[in-house]
């Protein structure tokens, strides 16, 4: 009876602990309102990023996934190397979904960009084309108490990882889901469904760093 | 492992929202579109304008143009097939486009049935003009929805009504008491479950794009403001004066579609955008939005 109420109490501190966190999304193309919404129902705020602003400002960001080649030039155009640098470089955690996960990456297999957060190798549209995006019930590393439904649209496939690069999550020999330090990736996109298991995690990823 | 499926399908479309598709007919156009930010783009053997143009029957592009585009960029690549015509639709699937646009810019194969969507494991993108039409497709399995607008024509007229057309249908049903959601389903002759989706949730079951007649980055920028969730832009780019640079300002004003002084700033010094056609002085039996039902 005790130990419930405790674990009563912790997980409300925690609630209430998270509902001070402020999530930016990088919001230039693709699914981030999905990202917002799915912040906001695990209880933190999140906001939209148009432009390089204030770090200060948020406790995490995350880019969304969309077209990356879209992304990649608007991220140029716009200017937000510096500001993703910083942010970065101060250990603020960053979630990169698909596309995110592609410019999050040490290296892009036959392209020039990736701006080496992660010590990840991923190759493009790796899966195939559109005709092959698929689903798969999977299993999360942290929580094995049920499966997650992970939804594959043309994604990247990692290739190659450091030593210091942790696997959450794999299909067959491929991973999916990794971390390293601050920097969350997935090469699916949990915003899509509405499991927030995921987003939970990048939230304690933001409390406990 | 589950491919073909409607999450997958709807998935797509979601990624591309907040972007812009353009219509390309080389592999040049096409390379000038992804270095501009495009999302997508619809390979076609003609764009609207020219379509409009030319007359006579319009039917499904070339393959081969289709799929020399296909492998000059990294970016999705959709194409066209005539309303009803599921045989171009299989055609389409066969060399692996990413996304099938039944639509009413070529000349309608069936007047009376639209393909069964269902039966392909791609995508299908379809027009509409009110949320009776949208549903509908929806119904046949349409994975996203474009309003029409009058395509080839530049003039932004007709897919601002279609848009608000959308909106004010979602807003009015959304409103409306339960017991009254079987009689709007026989009004509209779309099925009753995506009508109760709309009035729950307020909003179309996937993606709305605007199509047909957008020519500027204001009107990009203005149909967004609407509530568009991303644009296709046929004649608007190839057709103006300076295209990449029309290209990147409309993906610009996509992207910053609330944002006066940036609209401001990329609307400067485009040059001419393509000469527009007044509505009202296209006979009647010319319109493409009236294609379909």
């Amino acid at each position: 009876m005790r130990k419930e109420d405790g674990n009563n109490y912790s997980v409300n501190a925690e609630k209430k602990e998270k509902m001070n966190i402020k999530i930016g999304v990088l919001a230039l193309q693709g699914a981030f309102r999905e990202h917002i919404k799915a912040f906001q129902k695990a209880g933190a705020e999140a906001v939209e990023i148009k432009f390089p602003g204030d770090i200060n400002e948020i406790d995490g960001l995350v880019v969304p996934g969309g077209e990356s080649t879209t992304i990649s030039k608007l991220i140029d155009k716009y200017e937000f190397k510096k500001y993703l640098d910083e942010i970065y470089l101060c250990g603020k955690p960053m979630y990169g979904t698909c596309a995110g996960m592609i410019l999050f990456a040490r290296e892009v297999v036959n392209e020039n960009f990736g701006l080496g957060y992660i010590d990840i190798a991923v190759e493009r549209n790796s899966y195939g084309r559109q005709i092959d995006s698929f689903h798969e019930m999977i299993e999360l590393s942290f929580d094995r108490s049920k499966k997650f439904e992970a939804i594959f649209i043309r994604a990247p496939r990692i290739t190659s990882t450091g030593p210091e690069v942790d696997i959450l999550a794999k299909i067959n020999d491929n991973i999916i889901l990794a971390r390293q330090k601050n920097i969350l990736v997935s090469s699916f996109h949990p915003e899509l469904q509405d499991d927030l298991r995921i987003h939970d995690y990048f939230l304690n990823m933001v409390l406990h760093k | 492992m589950e491919k073909g499926t409607i999450k997958v399908k709807t998935g797509l479309a979601e990624m591309l929202k907040g972007g812009v598709i353009m219509d390309v007919t080389t592999v040049e156009q096409a390379k000038i579109a992804e270095e501009a930010g495009a999302v997508s783009v619809m390979a076609l053997e003609r764009i609207p304008a020219d379509i409009r143009a030319a007359g006579g029957v319009a039917r499904m592009t070339d393959p081969e143009i289709i799929i020399k585009i296909m492998n000059a960029v990294t970016i999705p690549v959709m194409a066209k097939c005539r309303i009803g015509h599921f045989t171009e639709a299989q055609i389409l699937e066969s060399i692996g486009i990413d996304y099938i646009d039944e639509s009413e810019v070529l000349t309608p194969a069936d007047e009376k049935y639209h393909v069964n969507k269902w039966d392909f494991k791609v995508p299908f993108v379809c027009g509409a003009t009110n949320l009776a039409e949208a549903l509908r497709r929806i119904g046949e399995g349409a994975a996203m929805i474009r309003t029409k607008g009058e395509p080839g024509t530049g003039n932004v007229v007709e897919a601002v009504r279609h848009m608000r057309a959308i909106k004010d249908d979602v807003r009015r049903v959304a409103a409306m008491p339960k017991e009254e959601m079987m009689t709007v389903s026989k009004e509209f002759g779309a099925p009753y479950e995506l009508i109760m989706y709309v009035r729950e949730n307020g909003k179309l079951p996937v993606v709305n794009f605007s199509a047909g007649g957008i020519a500027t980055p204001a009107d990009a920028a203005m149909i967004m403001q609407l509530g568009a969730d991303g644009i296709f832009v046929g004649s608007g780019i190839f057709k103006s004066e300076n295209p990449l640079k029309m290209a990147k300002a409309i993906v610009d004003a996509t992207t910053h579609f609330n944002n006066p002084e940036l609209l401001a700033k990329v609307s400067r010094g485009l040059g001419s955008p393509m000469s527009g056609l007044e509505i009202s002085k296209i006979p009647k039996e010319e319109l493409l939005a009236q294609r379909g039902w």
